[in-house]
């Protein structure tokens, strides 16, 4: 692969977890290549996204959702959603899946040491953000105060439920989860995640928003951030967009004259008000 | 760069000694229009055309492209496929040879694309300057002409009884030495011929496109009504764009049966509304302004931003071809009149 990007490593399945269930389901394949030397080798940083493909059905673009401070696998979180996904979810452990990569830029951990920061996320949105948020507990020394603001639809559509409920249990981390709509036992706050946001009212000073969701999540939590005085050069986010190649060739998934696959997925809100494009 | 005469009377020695050692592709006569076309003989050539539809730009980044075989399935094996084939391009126009040097910038970069470099490199590209431009023709809008050999290995131009021989580097060295008894020196007439026969053919080109600072223009009316305007007929077929020299967008698509399978990539279009379709159903470019708009940009604006050249040759393949007259000159040359 190292002379040929279109040709994946193979990698075994060693584990699937089940996330979400529901309509629009959601699962997290643990990944290892075959190849020992590369496993060991192969290093990327939180925001970094692979293909992964499934042999006869076809390739898709994931954000890698695991922390590279976890040695010896690769995973990445998937919504069944269209041909590929639906083809992986029916996959099993042991199972064999292609994956090239890492690809795309990443989130600045190195430049946001010492900050405070702010991970809003919201849905399957969460999983370059689970990424982030595990590399930053792994190194918690290097940064400043964590809010992590989450919601999903019902108690039943968050993801990574465990990894939350570890996060709840830790002093040096603030957690908090939002449902949209009122649900018995549901202690903590009901409605959407902009709303939490302006609940939980992070400070601006010397901190750095991440957030990533749906776009019209996306949307409002921007808004309600410039409310709370954060800048646009505190504002980060990921983009998705259609993708084939994964290295800036087949074309589809520019915005203006840059590739999201190469030159994104991590934007910041600065970058995004500057260049126009559909999106 | 060495200059040379070819008599014409040897052309045929010349190709069948090529045709000997190589793969040889050359202008064919087709259902009444040209194609490129591996050749058996000099006789099967067609040299009197001013351009194929079909643009030659297939023979290094093919429509349909093998990127490796697999065993279907989820106990997969990998397969890689041979890509060192080698081969001349014979009466390769001199536009169309500077598509290929146009494409590839998007296929080095950040990735390099193993095999489009590895194809233009195992491929010789032998032109042959245009004498009679047609009336979409206007590569003399990108200070390019007829007779431009920059992005050739080797240019014949036609100037009577012989072909004048330009010889711009090494591997076109490398084919005219092994046949240095066909060539003789060019003598300052030969080349005082070759500018008479480039200048005529300029001055046939009659349409013009205004391309200074369009690129930094476009910047200032992305949201502007005029692109509705222009968008308003396209029919959306594609064709402009599958047989623009230029365009180097694919998909990439797994082709199996229940034993083998292989990952193909074939030309794609941005003028499909699938090519942009999320899973989710969400579709950045759901209407055809839109597409319309991203390929005039991606010529026009983001090829120049990000490697400092319009994505355009002036061959006028997409003017003659297109079902309802949209037409590129006007299309661009307007875009730097509307007002911001």
């Amino acid at each position: 692969m190292k002379d040929n990007p279109y040709q994946p490593w193979l990698a075994n399945i060693e584990e699937i977890r089940d996330e979400v269930g529901g309509q629009r389901p959601i699962k997290t394949f643990k990944l290892k290549f075959q190849d020992k030397e590369l496993q060991n080798n192969f290093s990327y940083i939180p925001g970094q996204c692979a293909m992964v493909s499934l042999f006869g059905e076809g390739e898709c673009f994931f954000a890698i959702s695991s922390s590279p401070t976890k040695k010896g696998f690769i995973e990445v979180s998937v919504m069944k959603l269209g041909k590929v996904t639906s083809a992986l979810h029916d996959l099993e452990p042991g199972d064999i899946v292609g994956v090239r990569g890492p690809y795309g830029n990443n989130f600045d951990v190195k430049g946001w040491k010492g900050k405070n920061l702010i991970f809003i996320g919201g849905g399957i949105g969460q999983a370059p953000l689970r990424s982030l948020i595990n590399y930053v507990v792994d190194n918690r020394k290097d940064y400043g105060k964590l809010d992590i603001i989450y919601g999903a639809r019902t108690s039943k559509d968050i993801s990574y439920k465990d990894e939350f409920a570890e996060l709840e249990k830790r002093k040096d981390v603030d957690v908090h989860l939002s449902i949209d709509v009122k649900e018995e036992g549901w202690k903590k706050f009901v409605g959407f995640v902009p709303d939490n946001l302006l609940k939980v009212k992070p400070s601006p000073k010397n901190s750095i928003a991440i957030t990533c969701g749906p776009p019209i999540m996306i949307k409002f939590v921007i808004q309600n951030l410039e409310k709370l005085g954060f800048t646009e050069d505190q504002i980060f986010t990921t983009l998705e967009m259609r993708m084939k190649c994964g290295i800036g060739k087949c074309g589809r998934c520019n915005i203006g004259n840059l590739y999201v696959c190469k030159d994104g997925p991590v934007f910041s809100y600065k970058q995004l008000k500057n260049i126009y494009g559909e999106r | 760069m060495d200059s040379l005469l070819l008599s014409k009377n040897d052309l045929p020695k010349f190709m069948t000694e090529l045709i000997k050692k190589n793969k040889v592709f050359a202008p064919v006569e087709s259902n009444g229009t040209i194609i490129y076309e591996q050749i058996t003989k000099p006789s099967e050539m067609n040299l009197d055309f001013c351009k194929s539809e079909y643009p030659p730009k297939a023979l290094i980044l093919n429509q349909t492209e093998t990127l490796f075989k697999f065993t279907p399935g989820t106990k997969a094996k990998i397969e890689s496929v041979d890509i060192d084939e080698k081969k001349i391009i014979f009466g390769i126009r001199p536009c169309d040879a500077k598509s290929i040097a146009i494409l590839e910038h998007a296929f080095k970069g950040d990735y390099k694309d193993p095999y489009f470099l590895k194809k233009r490199e195992n491929t010789v590209l032998v032109g042959l300057s245009c004498t009679k431009p047609e009336i979409n023709c206007f590569c003399t809008s990108f200070d390019d002409t007829p007779a431009s050999s920059k992005y050739l290995d080797i240019l014949l131009t036609d100037i009577g009884d012989n072909y004048y021989v330009e010889v711009t580097n090494d591997k076109g060295k490398l084919l005219t030495k092994s046949m240095s008894q066909l060539f003789k020196p060019a003598k300052d007439s030969d080349i005082k011929k070759k500018k008479e026969v480039e200048k005529k053919a300029v001055d046939i080109i009659s349409r013009h496109q205004k391309t200074n600072g369009i690129a930094d223009k476009l910047d200032k009316i992305f949201e502007h009504p005029f692109w509705k305007d222009i968008a308003f007929k396209c029919v959306g077929c594609g064709t402009c764009t599958y047989l623009c020299p230029t365009c180097h967008c694919f998909d990439i698509q797994d082709e199996s049966t229940l034993t083998k399978g292989a990952r193909v990539r074939v030309w794609d279009t941005c003028m499909n509304p699938e090519y942009t379709l999320h899973a989710s159903g969400y579709n950045p470019r759901p209407a055809r302004t839109n597409r319309v708009r991203n390929r005039i940009y991606h010529k026009y604006n983001y090829y120049p931003k990000n490697f400092d050249v319009i994505a355009c040759v002036g061959c006028g393949r997409c003017i003659d071809l297109c079902p309802v007259n949209i037409d590129i000159i006007d299309v661009v040359t307007r875009a730097g009149e509307v007002k911001p």
